[in-house]
């Protein structure tokens, strides 16, 4: 098989296994816009959230300890302990249903019957708010995420091709752990919603509002379970995107990945989420290999809009997103 | 009670809009303690107050003036960074150092219609190394072409002094920073005779799959590497996952600090970064850090920065600062120097190794002569070498000069064409 050939391959898989990487950030905003009509402006900023309360929950770091020694003199950073990965993961999962209780209580709740964008605007705030708070809880230095996960090149995938092409395809052993996490989070999701009692409540608000209220659904029920749902994808993306780069400020950013995920897969839909990521994914991979050389490089960042954007002339509601007709 | 809370409001507005008084000597900090390049921006605001602090403290300011600090939050955005400078100028400033090389562009048209001295230790624009052009812009001790020089020598050094025919990529942020050691580079590789790869990554970094993808495809004698921020930390992960020889990569300064190799943890081992200062908290002036400072409680942001890489380059760029105020005091015969004064001080300033004895810093940087054409310094850098094991910077080589026969033409004509561009005539003839 020629080279070219070759190299074509492996950054298509490796362009996949990125996609389902910013797959796992739009699940979040999907969530949360397929429930509630919300774009969820502090996405990122929720998994950056969530992986700082992780660490900080690991090392048995004191939170706020910066503001406490400020003001009472005092020298403390740390409990002393650290806690094994599974706890400190739960123990998140619990703050970020108790984040998602809050959210509800104090913005969402006095926001009922708003316009879309008035709500959108209470996400920025919330966005920049959270970000200032994970920095006064646990401060803004380069954190080190270690649950356990595996990286670097997968030597079976390595050996394996290399036998085959003479040519060792690197595939990312963190990368294959996403994939699979990400499959079984679109499982447990679809299984929630079809089979559970909260599932197909959270379905029916999702379908209409109204008429769910009148059969007696708790919206602010519905939108607690909902942000704490997309509270627990947040702390998944960012437990992946934290093993990659350290928990650090940027974490947020990568909401900007999931942006061109969502437009083209759809705003509404779970596996267009996933199926849009493996479209951005494997696309802004290629386009980079092929034409960055020529162009200068660094095409990935825009490349990914303008596939988006390719896709929108032809389905402007995404690719599995619902066709909004509203009639006169 | 309303009336208590109007002169409640009243005094919160003045405390936080007071000008300092006239006869302080007023020092911004436009810092960037939060977003994206926070982990960067922190210690090295923390390290810059913090002398001061120790000055104000232990010496009673500078030539018995004390210094006032005002901080102002960049962000590391241009445009946030120019509000800055107009919002802190009118407070007497006497210097400013963003911390950014994109703001300093912005500034630079700026400062030399206000005629305040802009100070760009290691990064902004290479070419104010040339004061008969950039009469109010300093860059020494040294500057990104210097680093990419150094970067070369030291790798001529490891290829008994022969690159012919090696392959070296450039990775480098896609941004005015990460552009500036191209051209130097290119010239580097007509000289030595290796091929130079460029391969850029869009800012922030956090995907960086198809660079190394590139790198491993290509398979690079040696990666120098242009970053900051996470672009850091992953490209050190990144490098390891592809198991990229870590001792043939090598970062400019603003891409070898702690935070950019404890997140990759042992793959880090071994990953070389270059460096202008010393490395470490073993010199004596952290120990009155130490005493004025830190055991005081005055010390700037949390007091967790002390001896970190960036917190020592703040604080090194404090140092030198206060120097030149020193200098602009004695040449002006008052302690109560402006800005004018100030760039006389940086433009006359000496650095010398009893110098930097004094002030308890003994080898952590190069000695080196300002004058009215030279405002770029000696331009020696380091190599540093992390210990994943010890989870410290060891320095495996002394100051290494840069090529000043590559760079100095260079220099030359990138000044030129800024000098025409704005109708600047050259001084000091």
């Amino acid at each position: 098989m020629p080279d070219q050939l070759l190299y074509a391959i492996e950054v298509s898989l490796n362009g996949l296994m990125a996609g389902i990487m910013y797959s796992l950030v739009a699940l979040g905003f999907v969530l949360i816009f397929k429930a509630s009509g919300i774009f969820n402006y502090a996405q990122g900023v929720l998994a950056l959230f969530a992986a700082l309360t992780l660490v900080g929950l690991q090392q048995g770091q004191i939170p706020f300890s910066h503001v406490i020694n400020a003001i009472f003199g005092t020298d403390l950073h740390s409990f002393g302990w650290t806690l094994p990965s599974v706890v400190a993961i739960a123990l998140t999962a619990l703050v970020m249903v108790g984040m998602a209780w809050l959210i509800e209580r104090l913005v969402l709740k006095h926001l009922v019957n708003q316009e879309p964008i008035i709500l959108f605007m209470a996400t920025i705030g919330l966005a920049y708010f959270l970000e200032g708070l994970g920095d006064v809880m646990w401060g803004a230095d380069i954190k080190k995420l270690d649950v356990g996960l595996p990286q670097g090149i997968n030597e079976t995938i390595d050996a394996v091709t290399f036998n085959a092409f003479g040519y060792g395809f690197f595939i990312d052993n963190l990368d294959i752990i996403a994939a699979f996490v990400a499959a079984a989070l679109v499982l447990s999701l679809t299984l929630f919603s079809q089979y559970t009692k909260y599932g197909r409540a959270l379905r029916a608000v999702a379908d209409d509002h109204q008429a769910a209220l009148s059969v007696g659904i708790s919206l602010r029920f519905i939108w607690v379970l909902v942000w704490s749902i997309a509270g627990f994808v947040a702390l998944v993306a960012g437990i992946m995107w934290g093993s990659k780069s350290g928990v650090q400020f940027s974490l947020s950013l990568i909401a900007l990945k999931a942006l061109p995920v969502l437009m083209l897969g759809g705003f509404t839909s779970i596996p267009g989420a996933i199926v849009g990521g493996l479209i951005i994914g494997m696309g802004e991979k290629l386009f980079e290999f092929f034409a960055g050389p020529l162009i200068g490089g660094a095409t990935e960042n825009w490349f990914a809009y303008v596939l988006a954007l390719l896709f929108l002339v032809f389905r402007p509601q995404g690719l599995f997103g619902e066709k909004i007709i509203e009639r006169v | 009670m309303k009336k208590t809370f109007t002169m409640l409001a009243a005094a919160a507005i003045a405390a936080t809009t007071a000008a300092p008084a006239l006869a302080d000597l007023v020092v911004p900090n436009l810092s960037y303690r939060t977003g994206p390049f926070a982990a960067g921006g922190i210690p090295y605001a923390d390290g810059f107050n913090d002398y001061f602090t120790l000055l104000n403290e232990r010496d009673g300011g500078i030539g018995g003036e004390k210094v006032v600090v005002p901080e102002c939050e960049t962000a590391y955005n241009t445009e946030k960074g120019v509000e800055c400078y107009e919002a802190t100028k009118g407070q007497g400033a006497l210097v400013y150092n963003p911390l950014s090389t994109g703001i300093t562009y912005q500034l630079i048209p700026k400062v030399s219609a206000d005629g305040i001295p802009l100070y760009t230790p290691g990064y902004g624009r290479t070419s104010a190394a040339n004061g008969k052009i950039f009469q109010w812009v300093f860059n020494y001790p040294a500057n990104y072409w210097d680093g990419a020089s150094v970067a070369v020598k030291h790798l001529l050094d490891q290829n008994g002094g022969n690159l012919e025919g090696k392959k070296i990529a450039l990775l480098y942020h896609n941004s005015a920073y990460g552009k500036e050691p191209i051209r130097t580079l290119q010239e580097l590789s007509k000289k030595h005779g290796f091929t130079l790869s460029e391969i850029p990554i869009d800012s922030p970094g956090q995907e960086q799959k198809s660079q190394w993808l590139q790198v491993r495809r290509d398979k690079p004698d040696y990666v120098l590497f242009w970053g900051w921020g996470v672009m850091n930390s992953v490209a050190v992960q990144e490098a390891a996952n592809i198991r990229f020889p870590m001792e043939n990569f090598i970062g400019i300064w603003w891409s070898g600090s702690e935070n950019d190799v404890l997140p990759a943890g042992d793959g880090a081992n071994g990953y070389k970064a270059l460096t202008f200062n010393g490395v470490g908290g073993d010199y004596p002036v952290y120990a009155d850090l130490k005493k004025y400072v830190f055991d005081a409680g005055k010390a700037s942001g949390a007091g967790d920065q002390s001896g970190s890489v960036i917190y020592s380059r703040g604080m090194y760029a404090a140092v030198i600062i206060s120097e030149a105020i020193r200098k602009a005091q004695e040449l002006a015969g008052t302690p109560k120097v402006n800005a004018a004064q100030v760039r006389d001080g940086f433009e006359a300033l000496e650095i010398t190794d009893a110098r930097l004895e004094e002030l308890g810093l003994k080898g952590f940087g190069q000695a080196f002569a300002a004058s009215c054409g030279d405002h770029g310094g000696a331009g020696g850098a380091m190599v540093q070498q992390w210990d994943a094991a010890a989870k410290k910077w060891n320095l495996i080589s002394g100051f290494i000069e840069p090529d000043h026969e590559v760079l100095d033409p260079l220099v030359a004509e990138d000044s030129a064409a800024f000098a025409a561009e704005n109708n600047i005539a050259e001084r000091c003839n």
